[in-house]
């Protein structure tokens, strides 16, 4: 089959937008923008079909530095947006670009049910534990005893996990990434552009202002090969410098590391299936947390379901068919009429 | 006016008459909304003018025969033209002892009462408060003519030999009470014969029921001695042309649907749930063979942000709810106004503050959509008179919102919303289409200029997936034409006046406020949204007694119309009759420094006509 297709040829420079980018020196978000910039030119899609849809945040000024369609939002509602302006144009991809504090707390209600409608949209939540843009009070994912201007002796909220929330909702694609893990980064992104369906994605990112380092443990050299797992489909939970840690499952069915050798080789580890329709696998990774265990990074799921906007657009077409198109003066004349 | 005819085929008198007020009323599960829509239906297809008033309890079910429980239905059919459902009953149909208590008061002296003697046994006596079966108390009853029927037991007779269980039997008995009414109207009931026969196609069992039922009520008022009159109302003059029954809600739905389908766009709705709003989701859910996507969102901000979004992506956009759920909406309103895109929000008000009364009409959101959003931030608003009149404004309301590029807020109320009237059907080809033009960039031009303004200040629409006009809109301030997030004080404030100035240059393309009555005069009574029936008909009574007196009923309230001002000084008074303690009152005054005077009730009813006319001669009168 031979289709005469021009894909447009773009760079990340042609999604640079003409606006002074306004976040702190050194913050998470500038890494995050440049991988965005770099993906969206692979997807083959027109420059113009893309839209990016944030909440209220330090993360949510991104789209005004993208050259797309963008809407810079009201608190936690971004999801609520982009799910209109899906629905109302499906052709577009959209990207709903959100923090902690803008998809959890204000905005925990729209976060929880975009994901189990599972609209086709692309959501990257940048994790920085704390609100940068009000200057430094905890987060809903802040742990707990965070010492904020607002919690001088310690926060005593117990934090909320996004991954756990994501896929509590039933998200047909939920991923983890940090902000200076270029690569993965990139992978990640471009695994959830290509994804039909809600695709989840957290990004670690740090805060150098109002919570420097939180995510060193996962993001610095030499720390982060002993702290962290990459989840590849069909493959052993493997991490360590000399990749000679697993993840087995218990006689509770409770993940734990062990040493490989020593009795213990990779099939006696839990293998990474993203594509399992049992939520369970996916669950028991979120809650995979540091220090007690290291963190997965990578895609937890990944599955196929139809998506909602095809559903609606299936209603509308199915209602056509059985009805025949729209007719003003039918529709005016149905039930009891009568003549004057 | 009354004349009394020959003697009937049976030897019965045929009384004729104008206008006649019926009201439906009984426990919430006896079917009383379904009698009065389908007696309201018979009338209107008969060619009377109707109007009616459904009055739903605040509980959804209530225990069966207690006060609070009780369902009524209203309805006033003419031969003339008439314009609310009326102010005394003339025939108080009561299915049981709550549904008399509560209603008794509204029914004129020398009215008829049809009671369902059956249900004034002492269980439902007690749950009415009654010591006593006021059935006996034959003093209390005297002014009125009162029939005493065994309802149940006669319909559970009546449908004996097909076998249904007493229960089922038993819930037929809203169709005798509508048979007898029907008998003493003279209504012909073919259009319920079908409508039950379509309505129970899947049960004939009770196809059978119901029509042997209605039979049964029809013959009972034919053959007893005790109804010896019936009556007679001749269709009205109404303009000729195809008519149908239309509620405010329907109505808003059609117009809207006509509005995106003669302007070649989808139409969005993202609504969530909210008495009395819902209708408007369910009418437009129905119809999306006409390219109609409706989203029932997980709460009322959503509703609105996806309508935001939505609009942003070129859709006709259209959210609708009530108070409390227009105030969780201000925030995305206020989003809307400062991108200048364009939607329609719909207030179906009702009693409040708060969950209020959400049952019952009130007009008293009008504060909270004039000014209910944070920083200088005026909507256009626009409130239809009637049901009917919900097609047009509906129209109008997405017309303005794509014309000036802005959010507009449309007040309706419960008592429009789901009254019903006569709707003259239009010829598709009379109506105005909406013209919508997008942006579409041509290669080598300029760069796009997202706040670029026409001669109405409206800023472009382009639909996103247009190449070289990619933009971003937000919530910060705008700077002019290029649309950049700016924070200078000059260009706040001059952004400011920019978007004031918009809403307020749209007096420039609405209609004139007209009048009722004289051009000048001794009072001026100025009313808005649902309170148009009752004003409309004060006012019109109140001119044949000779008084000096005219009406203005303002259907855009932002912005007035262009001459309001002027038109408000030439008559000696003003009174405005509302449905709150004052809104528009204030706003009038604050205005145009008019000494209006209010005649306001919050009791969740609308106002009789009696109300205002009582109000206007106290104003005359006094120097």
């Amino acid at each position: 089959m031979s289709v005469d297709v021009t894909l447009p040829v773009l760079s990340p420079k042609d999604f640079a937008s003409d606006q002074e980018i306004r976040w702190c020196p050194r913050c998470g978000d500038y890494s995050i923008l440049a991988q965005m910039k770099k993906v969206l030119p692979t997807l083959g899609i027109p420059k113009e079909k893309f839209v990016f849809v944030s909440g209220i945040g330090c993360s949510s000024r991104f789209p005004y530095y993208m050259d797309t369609y963008g809407m810079h939002s009201i608190h936690g509602r971004a999801p609520a947006v982009a799910t209109g302006v899906k629905l109302a144009n499906p052709d577009l991809q959209v990207w709903v670009i959100t923090g902690d504090g803008d998809s959890l707390s204000i905005g925990g209600n729209h976060f929880m049910h975009v994901l189990r409608r599972n609209v086709d949209l692309k959501v990257i939540l940048f994790n920085n534990q704390i609100y940068g843009l009000t200057k430094g009070q905890y987060s809903p994912t802040s742990p707990m005893g965070t010492k904020t201007k607002s919690t001088p002796f310690g926060s005593v909220d117990r934090p909320l996990n996004p991954l756990s929330v994501a896929i509590g909702a039933r998200a047909t694609f939920a991923a983890r990434s940090v902000d200076v893990d270029i690569k993965h980064l990139c992978s990640v992104l471009e695994r959830a552009a290509k994804h039909k369906g809600s695709a989840f994605v957290e990004v670690y990112q740090d805060c150098n202002v109002f919570n420097s380092g939180a995510f060193e443990f996962a993001s610095k050299k030499g720390k982060k090969e002993e702290n962290v797992i990459y989840l590849e489909h069909g493959k052993p939970l493997i991490f360590g410098k000399e990749r000679d840690k697993g993840i087995r499952l218990n006689s509770h069915d409770q993940p734990e590391v062990v040493e490989l050798g020593k009795g213990v080789t990779e099939d006696d580890l839990l293998f990474h299936d993203e594509k399992s329709e049992d939520m369970n696998l996916a669950f028991l990774l979120a809650s995979m947390r540091h220090p007690e265990m290291p963190e997965p990074m990578g895609v937890f799921r990944c599955v196929d379901h139809p998506t909602y906007n095809d559903a609606v657009y299936q209603q509308v077409e199915s209602a056509t068919e059985r009805s025949g198109e729209g007719d003003l003066e039918a529709l005016f004349n149905t039930g009891d009429t009568w003549t004057v | 006016m009354a004349t009394t005819d020959v003697p009937g085929a049976n030897g019965k008198l045929s009384e004729q008459l104008d206008a006649v007020v019926i009201r439906f009323c009984g426990d919430s599960g006896d079917g009383m909304q379904l009698a009065g829509t389908q007696f309201t239906n018979v009338s209107a297809v008969f060619g009377n003018d109707v109007s009616t008033l459904p009055d739903f309890p605040a509980e959804i079910r209530a225990p069966a025969g207690t006060l609070g429980g009780v369902s009524g239905f209203q309805i006033c059919f003419s031969s003339s033209d008439i314009f609310t459902p009326g102010d005394e009953v003339d025939t108080l149909v009561a299915m049981n002892p709550a549904a008399l208590k509560t209603n008794i008061a509204d029914l004129k002296r020398g009215g008829t009462l049809i009671v369902n003697e059956d249900a004034f046994e002492k269980s439902n006596l007690s749950k009415a408060g009654y010591e006593s079966n006021p059935l006996d108390d034959e003093e209390s009853l005297a002014p009125y003519q009162v029939q005493k029927v065994p309802m149940t037991s006669l319909t559970r007779d009546a449908v004996a030999e097909l076998g249904l269980s007493p229960r089922e039997a038993e819930r037929c008995k809203n169709f005798f009470a509508m048979g007898l009414v029907y008998w003493l109207y003279q209504r012909d009931a073919t259009p319920t014969e079908e409508w039950v026969k379509t309505k129970f196609a899947k049960k004939p069992e009770l196809v059978d029921a119901n029509l042997k039922a209605l039979h049964a009520g029809f013959n009972y008022g034919l053959t007893t001695e005790a109804i010896t009159v019936h009556y007679r109302v001749d269709p009205a003059d109404l303009p000729p042309g195809n008519y149908r029954k239309v509620t405010g809600n329907e109505a808003l739905a059609f117009g809207f649907v006509t509005a995106a389908k003669l302007a070649g766009k989808q139409l969005f709705y993202g609504g969530y749930p909210i008495t009395p709003a819902s209708d408007i989701l369910h009418e437009l859910s129905k119809l999306k063979n006409f390219d109609v996507v409706t989203f029932q969102a997980e709460d009322e901000i959503a509703a609105i942000t996806s309508v935001v979004g939505a609009s942003y992506a070129g859709d006709l956009a259209i959210t609708a709810s009530s108070g409390p759920g227009i105030a969780l909406k201000g925030e995305g309103m206020g989003l809307a106004a400062i991108m200048e895109l364009p939607l329609v929000v719909v207030d179906v008000q009702r009693g409040g503050p708060s969950t209020g009364l959400p049952t019952k009409t009130e007009q008293s959101d009008l504060y909270m959509c004039m000014f209910g959003r944070n920083g200088d931030c005026p909507m256009p608003l626009v409130a239809p008179a009637s049901p009917a009149d919900c097609f047009e404004m509906a129209q109008e309301a997405l017309r303005i919102a794509v014309e000036f590029m802005t959010p507009v807020l449309l007040l309706s109320d419960g008592y429009i919303a789901n009254g019903a009237e006569p709707w003259q059907i239009p010829e598709i080809s009379s109506l105005k289409p909406i013209k919508v033009s997008h942006e579409n960039k041509q290669q080598g031009d300029e760069p796009f200029m997202p706040y670029l303004r026409d001669e109405k200040k409206a800023r472009p629409w382009v639909v996103p997936g247009t190449a070289g006009c990619e933009h971003r809109v937000g919530g910060l301030e705008k700077l002019d034409v290029t649309g950049n997030v700016n924070y200078s004080p000059e260009n706040h404030q001059y952004m400011t006046t920019l978007r004031a100035e918009k809403i307020a240059g749209i007096a420039d393309f609405i209609p004139e406020q007209t009048v009722e009555g004289p051009e000048s005069g001794d009072l001026l009574v100025i009313s808005w949204g649902g309170t148009y029936g009752a004003v409309r008909t004060a006012v019109k009574q109140t001119i044949q007694e000779g008084l000096s007196v005219a009406h203005a009923h303002i259907r855009y309230l932002n912005p007035f119309p262009k001459n309001l001002g002027d038109l408000i000084k030439r008559y000696k008074k003003v009174l405005i009759p509302e449905l709150n303690t004052g809104q528009l009152r204030m706003i009038i005054r604050g205005t145009y420094l008019a000494d209006a005077v209010g005649l306001n009730k919050v009791q969740g009813k609308p106002f009789l006509i009696s109300e205002v006319k009582q109000k206007i001669r106290e104003m005359i009168e006094e120097k």
